[in-house]
């Protein structure tokens, strides 16, 4: 909590930076405009006519919390236009793709740590993979599988699941090799078979591993999902694009904003989850 | 029949040649068995399509993708400098520069660490990319938005392991600088900056990724007609799949290249590192 006072700071900084920098770009249509009516307008007056432009470049912070609580708060949450509903949209097709991608994830990690054929086929592509941009995959992945007849939901959780995937099966291959040999050893010396190694060794040393690869691959679904969703008509990737089409900027920010808020609550989400679990099995979370 | 049949054996019998490599003692198996996986994927992926029929505007073969390549050099060259030459090294570069920069200051002030730090740690879990149609009407469809998405994509990480980087030095090492009455800016240059380039590297090494992803996807939101993302875009709207395998082909290659290449720097400059000794 000692940290409170400085990021209230640094974030008051940052919006009194961000009303500067609206009034600076948006001060050009103010004048222009002015200049067409023939009329001069002086400082104060450009500087109250930035604030409430109904297309700005840069929409002032207290425009967006507008916006904001105007699409989420003031509309139905099952109108079109609310942005209640994209998020909802979104979000259900990157927790969808998020749990497929680990379960596929998991079991993968396991078969490459007992094959070793499969450790060394795969675990290179696994971790190439990690350096390629995958989700230039998106647009094509969402239109082959709506061509199959999938609907737009399924589409957008298989973008997310194959953005999870690579990241968990990296790191779960490293949790499940995590124990040292002394403590397989010792298994052994108990003449425990593989499969106790597995559920009472393996498999509890790799839960921390899991959570970290988690945390990164569910911001990384939900990327993926967002930029499925740029040629689908609902979810915040819809509303970002259209938003950019129409020129709608405040409305872009609110949609940033909801999309930042989710994010941070699915990496939170995943804390907590990790937080819970460790503590239950008795390790330091 | 007889094509998937085919691929299927040569697929089991590739699978039973790296299950011998694997447990062999042959020097090349680290390559060697990646390599040969890969090739049999292709054979089987080639099989599949050719045997079931499967549309080209579902799965082209691995075969018309190779075509789509060799037949479109010039215009797959021209999609290669406009989105990583021009928008993914430039944003690269500078979004690099800056968080360097920016952690360098933050490290001088614990106010700006407390601060700033849980605001960028935050940051960098977002989804960024989000920004790229604020950048597109701000800078135009040329290569400058992509440029400035990739340079907010890449400050964040950068900034954080900077940071972590500089804390890394020992205590007892920065002792040592002070009863040599170092001075500030020789304790950073000849401990604490080779002392945090494992980290900064590391944040480089992410960076990279994110280069491309943003070059790429801020082409979605608007673009010139040249460009990775813009073909990519372009092509699935005519159904030109194996155009779009050939993009990705390149975006992998890129992205490979990039990493290794950041890769290599890194081995040259901290060749001290106990990662780096094999």
């Amino acid at each position: 909590m000692k940290s409170f006072g400085p990021v209230a700071a640094v974030l008051l900084v940052i919006i009194g930076l961000w009303y500067a920098a609206s009034v600076w770009l948006n001060s050009q249509w103010v004048y222009d405009s002015a200049a067409r009516d023939g009329v001069q307008v002086g400082f104060a007056d450009m500087v109250r006519a930035t604030m409430d432009q109904p297309r700005p470049v840069l929409p002032a912070p207290h425009q967006v919390a507008a916006e904001f609580s105007r699409m989420v708060f003031e509309t139905r949450v099952t109108s079109p236009r609310s942005l209640v509903f994209h998020a909802w949209v979104t979000l259900s097709g990157t927790l969808m793709g998020f749990v497929l991608g680990t379960l596929m994830g998991v079991i993968l990690a396991v078969g490459i740590v007992y094959n070793r054929a499969m450790d060394m086929s795969v675990m290179p592509w696994a971790i190439a993979s990690q350096m390629v941009p995958i989700v230039a995959l998106a647009p094509m992945l969402s239109v082959v599988l709506s061509q199959l007849g999938a609907g737009p939901g399924v589409s957008k959780a298989f973008v997310a699941s194959y953005l999870t995937f690579f990241p968990v099966v990296v790191g779960m291959v490293k949790g499940l090799r995590s124990p040292d040999p002394m403590q397989l050893d010792l298994l052994r010396t108990y003449s425990a078979g593989a499969s106790a190694a597995f559920w009472k060794l393996r498999l509890p040393s790799s839960v921390k591993f899991l959570f970290t690869s988690a945390k990164v691959a569910i911001a990384a679904a939900l990327v993926g999902t967002i930029v499925a969703e740029l040629n689908q008509p609902t979810g915040l990737g819809a509303r970002l694009l259209s938003g950019s089409y129409n020129g709608q900027t405040a409305m872009i920010w609110a949609t940033l904003f909801v999309a930042a808020a989710m994010a941070g609550a699915l990496v939170l989400m995943i804390e907590v989850a990790e937080r819970i679990t460790l503590r239950r099995m008795g390790q330091q979370a | 029949m007889i094509w998937i049949a085919g691929s299927v054996l040569v697929w089991l019998a590739a699978w039973r040649l790296n299950v011998g490599l694997s447990h062999s003692k042959l020097a090349q198996r680290g390559i060697l068995v990646p390599v040969i996986f890969g090739l049999a994927v292709l054979i089987l992926w080639q099989g599949v399509v050719r045997g079931a029929e499967v549309s080209r505007v579902i799965l082209p073969a691995p075969s018309e993708i190779g075509a789509a390549i060799a037949g479109n050099l010039p215009l797959l060259w021209a999609d290669f400098v406009q989105t990583v030459l021009k928008g993914a090294v430039s944003g690269f570069v500078i979004g690099c520069i800056a968080g360097f920069c920016a952690a360098i200051i933050m490290d001088r002030s614990a106010f700006l660490q407390a601060g700033f730090m849980p605001v960028a740690k935050f940051i960098s879990a977002m989804p960024i990319v989000g920004i790229a149609p604020i950048m597109v009407m701000w800078f135009g469809f040329g290569w400058q938005s992509k440029a400035a998405v990739i340079v907010v994509m890449v400050f964040f990480p950068v900034l954080v392991n900077t940071v972590a980087g500089l804390a890394a030095a020992d205590r007892m090492q920065r002792d040592l600088m002070a009863t040599f009455s170092a001075t500030y800016a020789q304790t950073l240059i000849k401990l604490r900056l080779p002392a945090a380039m494992p980290f900064v590297f590391n944040g480089l090494k992410i960076a990279t990724t994110l280069a491309l992803i943003g070059a790429i996807v801020a082409e979605f939101f608007g673009s010139p007609t040249v460009g990775m993302g813009f073909r990519i875009t372009a092509e699935v709207g005519r159904l030109g799949l194996d155009m779009v395998w050939a993009e990705i082909a390149v975006a992998a290659l890129a992205g490979s290249a990039f990493y290794g290449l950041v890769a290599l720097v890194e081995a040259r400059v901290t060749f001290w590192h106990p990662s780096q000794r094999t």
